[in-house]
C-alpha cells in the first residue's frame, strides 16, 4: 500500500483522541455540509451540460461533415421526373457516395412536431427532399448548386453549413462553459472551505496556543481540522451528487420532449462520471483547509 | 539545562529585559521575584520559546531555541512542565483529558491506572469527570500541575501558581513541587509571593532570582 493511501485512510478513520482535541463547531459544521452538497449538485448539472453538448457538438459535426439535402419544388405533375432527374445528378457527381428520395411517412414524421402525426403530406404542396451522403472526399457544394439551377430550376441545395456551423460553434461554446463552470464550483468550494476553516480557526486560536505550548506539532493540530473540514464536505457532497444525479436522471427524455433536443443529461457510463465529484471535493477541502491551518498556525509560537 | 546570553527582549521597540546571562542547572529549585510587570512571565515564555529573544540566544538542554525548527521545539516542550497563570484548559474536554493532553498530542495512551494515582497525588480524584470550568482556582492550579508533569519532565515552570490561592492552598502546592524537586525535577517558579518562598527555602535549598531594572539578579539574605 502507497503512502499516500494510507494517510488517506489514516484521515478517513481518524484518531478519535485527536478529534476531540477540537471542540464540536455546530453551526460552520452544518453550513461546510450544506454548501458542499449545493456545491456538487451544481456540479452534476455543470458536468451533465458538458458531456450533453459534447455530444451534440460531435453529432452535429458529424452531420455537417457528411450528410446535405436538396429541396425540389415543382408542380404536382412534374416533381417525380424532377427528383429523379436530381437523383441522376446526384449519382454521377464526384463526392457524393449515396442519394435518396425521403418517402411520404419520412416528410411527414419530420413535420410532425409542428403540424401533428396525421398530417396529410400527399395532397399537399410539400417540396420533395433528397437527402445525400458524401464520401470521405467530399463533393463540390458550388459546382452542383449550379448544375442544379441549370438543369432542375426547381432544386436547391442546402449543404446545412449555414444553420448547422454555428450551432455546433454554439455546443462548443456550451461544452466550455460547462467546463468552466466545474472550474469555478471547485474554487468556489475551494474558497468557501477555506472561510469556513478559517472562521473554525480563529474561534479555536486558544485551543491550538494549549495545543503548542504542551508540544503539539503543526502537522498534528492541523490534522484535527483537517479531517474534520474533509469529512464534512465528503458527507455533504455525496449528498449533492446523488440529490444531482437523481435530478439529471428525473428530467425529461429527449425523443418524449422533441427530436432537437439532445437531452441534458448522461448517457452510458456518462453516469459514472457524477461519482468522481465527491472524492474530488474531500481532495480540494483536504488542501483548502491544510493550508489555511498551516498559515494560522505560523502565527502562533 | 536552561541557559540564557546575553538575552534581550521587550515589547513595541522598547526593552522590558536585557543583557540577561544566567543558566540554570538539572535539579535546581529557582524563585523568580520582582514586581508586576518585570518581565517574569515574559522570562518564562523566553525559556521553552514561546517568545524569541531580541538579541542574544535561549538555549534549551543544550539546543538553541532559535535554530530549532517548529516540530523540533514542540518535542522539546513535551521535556518541559509549564503551569500557566491562567492554567490554559481546554474547556470541553473532562479533567482527565485535560491531564492527559500531552500524551494525546504525543500520539501516546495514558495508562489509567498512572492517570489515577497523579491525580490522587494532586488531590483531584473525585474531579476526574469534571469540566475545568466547574473547577475552583486551587483544583484548576493542581490540575494544571498534573498536566505539567504527566510527561515526567525534566524543567518545570510555573508563572505565579499561587497567584489566585489561599494559603492553606498554596502551601499545599508548595509541597507538590517541593516532592517533584525531590524526584529530580528542576523547578522555576515566578512569583511575588515572599511568603511562599520563604516557606519553600525552608524546605529546599532554593535560589531566588529578582527580576531589576530589566536584568536578572541573584537575591540576597533578607529573603
Amino acid at each position: 500500500m502507497s503512502g499516500g493511501v494510507a494517510r488517506a485512510i489514516a484521515l478517513l478513520t481518524g484518531d478519535p483522541r485527536a478529534d476531540r482535541v477540537v471542540p464540536p463547531s455546530g453551526a460552520t459544521a452544518r453550513l461546510t455540509v450544506f454548501a458542499a452538497a449545493a456545491m456538487a449538485f451544481l456540479a452534476v448539472f455543470a458536468l451533465a451540460l458538458s458531456l450533453a453538448t459534447g455530444r451534440l457538438a460531435d453529432r452535429w459535426s458529424e452531420a455537417l461533415a457528411q450528410g446535405a439535402t436538396i429541396r425540389i419544388s415543382a408542380a404536382a405533375g412534374q416533381m417525380q421526373a424532377q427528383t429523379q432527374r436530381v437523383l441522376d445528378i446526384l449519382a454521377v457527381t464526384p463526392g457524393v457516395a449515396s442519394a435518396r428520395a425521403l418517402d411520404a411517412a419520412e416528410t411527414r414524421a419530420l413535420l410532425a412536431p409542428w403540424f401533428g402525426a396525421d398530417l396529410p403530406v400527399e395532397t399537399l404542396p410539400i417540396p420533395q427532399l433528397v437527402e445525400l451522403r458524401e464520401d470521405g472526399a467530399g463533393f463540390d457544394a458550388e459546382g452542383l448548386r449550379l448544375r442544379l439551377a441549370a438543369e432542375v430550376p426547381g432544386a436547391a441545395l442546402d449543404d446545412h453549413a449555414r444553420w448547422r456551423r454555428p450551432l455546433v460553434a454554439a455546443a462548443e461554446r456550451l461544452r466550455l462553459i460547462g467546463l468552466l463552470s466545474l472550474g469555478l464550483i471547485g474554487s468556489a468550494a475551494a474558497v468557501m472551505v477555506t472561510l469556513a476553516a478559517r472562521a473554525a480557526l480563529a474561534a479555536n486560536g486558544q485551543v491550538i496556543r494549549v495545543l503548542r505550548l504542551i508540544g503539539a506539532r503543526d502537522a498534528y493540530i492541523a490534522r484535527a481540522f483537517v479531517r474534520r473540514f474533509t469529512l464534512r464536505t465528503l458527507g455533504g457532497a455525496s449528498a449533492g451528487t446523488a440529490l444531482g444525479v437523481i435530478a439529471v436522471a428525473s428530467l425529461p427524455r429527449a425523443d418524449e420532449a422533441g427530436a432537437f433536443l439532445t437531452g441534458l443529461g448522461f448517457s452510458g457510463t456518462g453516469w459514472l462520471w457524477p461519482l468522481a465529484i465527491p472524492p474530488i471535493a474531500a481532495i480540494v477541502a483536504f488542501w483548502a483547509t491544510r493550508g489555511a491551518a498551516l498559515r494560522t498556525l505560523r502565527g502562533v509560537q | 539545562m536552561i541557559e540564557f546570553r546575553d538575552v534581550a527582549h521587550g515589547y513595541g521597540g522598547g526593552r522590558l529585559l536585557s543583557e540577561m546571562t544566567l543558566s540554570l542547572a538539572p535539579g535546581s529549585f529557582h524563585f523568580l521575584t520582582g514586581p508586576s510587570g518585570a518581565g517574569k512571565s515574559t522570562f518564562l515564555k523566553l525559556c521553552y520559546g514561546e517568545l524569541s529573544p531580541v538579541a542574544g540566544r535561549v538555549s534549551l538542554f543544550g539546543q538553541d531555541l532559535a535554530a530549532m525548527s517548529r516540530d523540533d521545539i514542540a518535542r522539546l516542550r513535551r521535556r518541559v512542565g509549564v503551569v500557566h497563570q491562567d492554567c490554559q484548559f481546554l474547556d470541553h474536554l473532562p479533567l482527565t483529558e485535560n491531564v492527559a493532553l500531552p500524551l494525546t498530542v504525543s500520539d501516546r495512551a495514558a495508562n489509567p491506572t498512572e492517570l489515577d494515582e497523579l491525580l490522587a497525588w494532586v488531590g483531584l480524584s473525585d474531579q476526574a469527570a469534571a469540566l475545568p470550568p466547574s473547577l475552583s482556582g486551587g483544583e484548576r492550579q493542581r490540575a494544571a500541575l498534573a498536566r505539567a508533569v504527566i510527561m515526567s519532565p525534566e524543567v518545570l515552570l510555573a508563572d505565579e501558581p499561587t497567584g489566585n490561592l489561599d494559603w492553606d492552598m498554596s502551601l499545599r502546592l508548595l509541597t507538590l513541587l517541593v516532592e517533584l524537586n525531590r524526584m529530580g525535577t528542576a523547578i522555576l517558579v515566578a512569583t511575588h509571593d515572599m511568603n511562599l518562598i520563604r516557606a519553600a527555602k525552608a524546605q529546599v535549598p532554593a535560589r531566588v532570582l529578582r527580576i531589576r531594572g530589566g536584568q536578572v539578579q541573584v537575591a540576597g539574605a533578607e529573603l
